[in-house]
C-alpha cells in the first residue's frame, strides 16, 4: 500500500493472531499498555477459542487481539483493521475479511510452510501471501530464523529458544510504530524473575525485532500517531473485569465492612475471582465455591454476618444461583451478583460476548422478585458500576444485578480513576440495640429495613425465605399480608430511582433517539457521529440503570421521532421500553457473539429514518 | 455473664411439627443443653434448609435462618468464614442434606469449617407428606415407591466419613440423655462436627427405630460407645465387641474375657469405620448391634482459621491494603 514515509495518522486499527498458544493476548497486552502510557486512547478487543489449546495451526484455534488506538477519541476496538499481524496461515485465512483495502499484513514467514498451509485449508499450492500481495502490503518476517539467530548463545532449549518468538514481532512493531521498549522489558524482567535465563532471552528477542526495524528501514515506512487529547487527569489502563474487582474493594472500604466474595470459575467472570484473590490484603475473603449455588447462598450466610457480599458467574451460573438470589431479596439482606454475560442459552458460547440476559436479570426468578439491575458499557465505566451497585445493595438493603459481558470483560482502554477521598460516601444500615423488641421488617421512609447482625444481643431474630409478616418478620401465610408484602418489596426496589441520576441524551430532541445499555456503548457512539456528518438529527442516551429506569426516560423518549434499540441479543431491553413506555420503539439486533460494528449501527439507523 | 435457662431459649412461636413428632424432643434438648455451654445467645446461630426439621430455628430465641433446600450448610459456610467467633448451628434433614444439598455437606467436611451439623434422620420425606428419602431402606413401600424402594440407601456416617469429617456421631430422639450429652460432645469439638440423629417420624414413618429405642430389643440392638472403654452391650452388658485382627465380631464378655474387648478410640480412623459399617445388615454373615456415641473425633485445621490466617498474613507482607496504590495501579501517565 502506498503508506507515506512516517506516515501520519489518526488511529490505527491492529489485529495479533497466531496460534493459541503463540502468546497472542500477552503481545497484545503489552502493547496496549506501552501505547496507553505513550498517551493514545484506546480500546481493546480479545478474542480466542474456547479451547486452552485448540488444534495447531488450525483456523479454530487461532487467537486474535484487536486493538484501536489514535491520537483522538476512541470508543470501540474499530471495525475493520489497518494492520493484521499473522503468526500462521489460519491467522491470515481466518482475518482477511476484517482488513480495510490496502492495509499492511505483517507475516511470519515459518507460519506458511507446506504444513500450516495445509492446516489452514489451502488445498491448492498457491501461496496465500503471494496472493495478497496484489491487494494489501505484505511484510514477511522470518521470525523463527530471526528469534533462534538472536538467542544463538542462549542456554535454553530450542523450544524455550521458539517461545519468545512473539516478543520478535511486539519488538519489530513497537519499531514500526515509534513505541518505546521500557515497559515491556520492565513487565519481561518482573513475570520471569524467578527465571532470569528466559527473561534475558525474551528481552534480547524484543531488542532484536525492535533492531531488525531500524536495519531494514528503508524497506518499510515507520507509522506515527501523536498522542491523544483526552481530558486532564491521572490515566491508567483498565480491564473490565479488573474494573469490576476494584469497584467492590473500594466500596467496601468505603462502607467499612468486610468483603466475601464467593464465586465458582466460569468464563468469563473468573478473572474477578483472580484479581479479588490477590488483594487479602484489605480484608477480602474469597472463597472458591463448590459450585455456583454454593457461591451464592455463602455469600448470603456472610452478608447475614454483615459483610458486603458479593458473587459473580456468567449466565449459566446465574441460572443456578436464581433461588439463592430470591432468598437474598426475601431476607432483604444487601448481595451484589454480577452477570459477565456470554453468548447462550445453555453453555452457548462461552468465549463470545452477547446482551441476551436482561431478561434473566430482571424476570428469573420465582414469584415477584424485582431487584434492581445496572448494566456496565465500557471497561472505564465497570469500576464505577460495581461501586455504585454495592452503594445501592447496601443502602436499599437489596440483592442488586450488575451485566457486564465477554466484550468488556476482557476489553482495556484508559481510565481516568479517582481518589479513595473522592468516592461518594456509603451509609450503612445496621441496627442498634433497643428499649423495645427489635421488628426485623419495620420499614423507614424508604421502605428499607434495618441491618441486625450477629452478636448484637437483644437483636436476636430469625429470617427465612417463608413468606414475613409486615414489621415483626414472623412466618405469615395471611393473604392480605401477602400482597402488602409483595407490593412493599417492589416499591423498596422502584423508589431507587429517587437516588439515581437522571437519563442525558446528548441532543434534547430529534429525529431519531439510539438508546443502548452496556457494552454497545461506543459503536452507537461511533455511528452517531457518522450519521451527524450525514446529517441526520440524531441523539444518543445509554443506560445504566434497567431497573428501576430513570425516572425522566419515558420524557427523553417522547423527544425524539424514532427511537432506535441496537442490542446484541434478539430484543430484550426494546420489549422493556415498548412495553412500559407504549413508544414504537424498533430493535436492531446482532447475535452473532461480536459486537457491533458503528457501520452495522449506522445502516440500521438509516432504515429506521428512512420508513 | 447472663446465666440462661432453657426457656431463655424459647421464642413465642408456635411450634407446628405433628403432635407425637421426635422433632419436639430434640428442640427441648438442645434448649436444655444450651446454657451449659456458657455461650452469649447473641453469638449463637441456627441455620437451616427446607423440611420438617428445618423450622428449628424459629423456635430457637437466638440468630437464626430458614435458608433453602439443600444450602443451610453452604450459608453456614459463608457465615462462619466471616464471622469464626459465632457458635453455628446447622439443622438439616435426610433429604435436605443427603439429597438435594448434599455436594454442600461433603464440601463443608472436607474444609472442617467449625460448625456442628444437625442431621435428623427420619428416612422419609415427611414435608412433602410421604416419599422415600436417601436413607429409606430397600423395599420400603411409600407413596412415591408403590412397588418398594430400588435405591440403595446412604449410610450418613460413612458418607462423612468419606468426606474426611473430623467429628462423627450418632444418637436419638428417645434417648434425652445420650442427646443431651452427644450434643455437649458436638459442641466442644473444634471443627465439623456431624451427628445423626434418629428421629421418629410418627405419621409417615412411624417405627422407622423402633427396634433401638423400645425396652424389649434396645439392649441387643444396640451399643453405647465410650472413648477408651471395651465395647459391651446387651442386658448387664454381658455382650461385647471384639476384633479378629480387623474382623469385628459379638462374643460374650465373660467367656471372652473383657480384658480382650475392642477398646473404643475416637481417633481410630479404621476402627471407625468399621463401627460406622455396622449399619448395612450383617456384616461377613454377623448380626451386629447399631452403635450410637461419637465414632470419630480428630482435630484437622479449620477452614475459617486458616483464611483468617492468610488475610493477617497478606497485611503482615504487603500491609493493610492502600486503596488509592491498587486504584492506581503500576503505570499512570498525565495528560495536562
Amino acid at each position: 500500500m502506498a503508506l507515506l514515509k512516517d506516515n501520519k495518522r489518526e488511529k490505527v486499527t491492529i489485529i495479533f493472531a497466531g496460534d493459541s498458544g503463540d502468546g497472542i493476548q500477552l503481545t497484545g497486552f503489552e502493547f496496549s499498555n506501552t501505547t496507553a502510557l505513550f498517551g493514545n486512547d484506546l480500546s481493546t478487543f480479545p478474542d480466542f477459542p474456547a479451547e486452552i489449546r485448540a488444534p495447531q495451526g488450525t483456523v479454530s484455534g487461532v487467537s486474535g487481539f484487536k486493538i484501536n488506538f489514535g491520537s483522538t477519541e476512541i470508543f470501540t476496538p474499530g471495525g475493520l483493521a489497518d494492520v493484521l499481524v499473522a503468526m500462521n496461515a489460519a491467522a491470515l485465512k481466518k482475518n482477511l475479511s476484517q482488513l480495510k483495502k490496502n492495509s499492511l499484513i505483517i507475516a511470519n514467514e515459518a507460519g506458511f510452510d507446506a504444513r500450516n498451509l495445509k492446516l489452514a485449508g489451502h488445498i491448492d499450492a498457491a501461496d496465500p501471501l503471494k496472493e495478497q500481495e496484489a491487494h494489501h502490503q505484505v511484510i514477511k518476517l522470518d521470525v523463527t530464523r530471526l528469534t533462534r539467530e538472536a538467542l544463538k548463545d542462549s542456554e535454553l532449549s530450542m523450544k524455550e529458544r521458539d517461545r519468545s518468538r512473539n516478543m520478535f514481532v511486539l519488538g519489530f512493531i513497537y519499531w514500526l510504530f515509534h513505541r518505546e521498549l521500557s515497559h515491556t522489558e520492565k513487565f519481561i524482567a518482573e513475570k520471569f524473575k524467578k527465571n532470569p535465563e528466559v527473561a534475558n532471552a525474551n528481552i534480547t528477542v524484543l531488542k532484536a525485532g525492535y533492531s531488525y526495524g531500524i536495519t531494514t528501514e528503508s524497506a518499510y515506512e515507520r507509522i506515527n500517531i501523536e498522542p491523544a487529547s483526552l481530558p486532564k487527569g491521572v490515566y491508567r489502563n483498565i480491564v473490565g473485569n479488573e474494573g469490576l474487582s476494584l469497584g467492590l474493594v473500594a466500596a467496601a472500604q468505603k462502607s467499612g465492612l468486610e468483603l466475601f466474595y464467593g464465586s465458582y470459575p466460569i468464563t468469563p467472570a473468573t478473572d474477578i475471582l483472580h484479581h479479588l484473590a490477590r488483594h487479602k490484603n484489605f480484608g477480602v475473603k474469597t472463597f472458591q465455591a463448590e459450585d455456583e449455588i454454593a457461591a451464592a447462598t455463602s455469600v448470603i450466610g456472610a452478608s447475614f454476618g454483615g459483610d458486603l457480599g458479593i458473587t459473580a458467574s456468567s449466565g449459566p451460573g446465574i441460572a443456578l444461583k436464581a433461588e439463592a438470589i430470591g432468598l437474598a431479596l426475601m431476607l432483604e439482606l444487601p448481595m451484589v451478583i454480577i452477570n459477565v454475560q456470554r453468548g447462550g442459552p445453555s453453555t452457548g458460547l462461552p468465549t463470545k460476548t452477547e446482551q441476551a440476559d436482561l431478561f434473566q436479570a430482571m424476570y428469573g426468578r420465582n414469584g415477584e422478585a424485582p431487584l434492581p439491575v445496572l448494566a456496565v458499557s465500557s471497561p472505564a465505566d465497570s469500576f464505577s458500576t460495581a461501586y455504585e451497585a454495592c452503594k445501592i445493595a447496601i443502602e436499599h438493603m437489596t440483592p442488586v444485578m450488575i451485566l457486564s459481558d465477554g466484550y468488556i470483560a476482557n476489553g482495556a482502554e484508559p481510565w481516568r480513576f479517582p481518589k479513595k477521598a473522592d468516592l461518594e460516601p456509603i451509609k450503612t444500615n445496621f441496627a442498634k440495640p433497643i428499649e423495645e423488641a427489635y421488628m426485623p421488617y419495620k420499614r423507614d421512609a424508604n421502605g428499607v429495613r434495618q441491618w441486625a447482625i450477629p452478636g448484637v444481643a437483644g437483636l436476636e431474630h430469625r429470617l427465612g425465605g417463608l413468606e414475613k409478616e409486615d414489621i415483626t418478620g414472623n412466618v405469615s401465610y395471611e393473604a392480605d399480608n401477602h400482597e402488602i408484602m409483595v407490593k412493599q418489596r417492589a416499591a423498596k426496589v422502584d423508589n431507587i430511582a429517587n437516588f439515581i441520576p437522571l437519563l442525558k441524551s446528548d441532543i434534547e430532541e430529534g429525529d431519531l433517539l439510539i438508546l443502548g445499555w452496556g457494552s454497545t456503548y461506543g459503536s452507537i457512539k461511533v455511528a452517531i457521529d457518522r450519521l451527524r456528518s450525514e446529517g441526520v438529527l440524531v441523539g444518543q442516551a445509554h443506560l445504566r440503570h434497567l431497573n428501576p429506569f430513570p425516572k425522566n426516560l419515558g420524557e427523553v423518549l417522547s423527544k425524539f421521532k424514532h427511537v432506535l434499540i441496537p442490542e446484541m441479543n434478539n430484543g430484550q431491553l426494546v420489549q422493556l421500553i415498548r412495553a412500559k413506555y407504549l413508544v414504537d420503539a424498533k430493535g436492531l439486533n446482532k447475535i452473532k457473539g461480536m459486537p457491533f460494528l458503528a457501520d452495522e449501527i449506522v445502516a440500521g439507523a438509516m432504515a429506521v429514518i428512512k420508513e | 455473664m447472663t446465666t440462661y435457662t432453657a426457656k431463655d431459649f424459647s421464642t413465642d412461636q408456635d411450634v407446628r411439627w405433628c403432635p407425637g413428632c421426635g422433632d419436639y424432643s430434640i428442640l427441648k434438648q438442645v434448649q436444655t443443653v444450651m446454657p451449659e455451654l456458657g455461650i452469649p445467645k447473641e453469638d449463637i446461630v441456627f441455620i437451616s434448609g427446607i423440611g420438617c426439621s428445618s423450622r428449628f430455628p424459629y423456635y430457637m430465641n437466638t440468630y437464626g435462618m430458614h435458608s433453602i433446600h439443600g444450602r443451610a450448610t453452604a450459608v453456614a459456610t459463608g457465615l462462619k468464614s466471616s464471622r469464626p467467633e459465632l457458635s453455628v448451628w446447622i439443622i438439616t434433614g435426610d433429604g435436605d442434606s443427603l439429597s438435594i444439598g448434599g455436594n454442600h455437606l461433603i464440601h463443608l467436611l472436607r474444609r472442617n469449617l467449625d460448625v456442628n451439623i444437625m442431621l435428623f434422620n427420619n428416612e422419609i420425606y415427611g414435608l412433602t407428606k410421604g416419599q422415600y428419602s436417601p436413607t429409606s431402606q430397600m423395599g420400603k413401600l411409600t407413596k412415591s415407591s408403590p412397588m418398594g424402594v430400588i435405591d440403595h440407601p446412604f449410610n450418613p456416617l460413612t458418607l462423612a466419613l468419606g468426606a474426611d469429617a473430623t467429628f462423627i456421631a450418632r444418637t436419638m430422639d428417645r434417648d434425652p440423655k445420650h442427646l443431651r450429652e452427644i450434643l455437649l460432645r458436638t459442641h466442644n469439638h473444634k471443627g465439623s462436627s456431624f451427628l445423626e440423629i434418629y428421629q421418629n417420624c410418627n405419621v409417615f414413618n412411624d417405627g422407622a427405630f423402633t427396634i433401638f429405642t423400645d425396652k424389649k430389643s434396645k439392649a441387643l440392638e444396640t451399643v453405647f460407645l465410650e472413648h477408651g472403654k471395651p465395647i459391651v452391650f446387651g442386658e448387664g452388658n454381658t455382650k461385647g465387641l471384639a476384633l479378629d485382627c480387623l474382623t469385628p465380631k459379638v462374643v460374650d464378655v465373660e467367656e471372652y474375657g473383657i480384658d480382650n474387648l475392642w477398646v473404643h478410640d475416637e481417633t481410630d480412623l479404621t476402627k471407625a469405620n468399621l463401627l460406622a459399617r455396622m449399619f448395612d445388615g450383617p456384616l461377613n454373615g454377623v448380626q451386629f448391634p447399631r452403635p450410637f456415641g461419637v465414632f470419630y473425633a480428630v482435630n484437622r485445621p479449620c477452614y475459617e482459621d486458616l483464611m483468617t490466617a492468610q488475610i493477617k498474613n497478606a497485611k503482615e507482607l504487603k500491609g493493610e491494603g492502600d486503596l488509592d496504590a491498587i486504584l492506581g495501579g503500576k503505570n499512570t501517565w498525565e495528560v495536562k
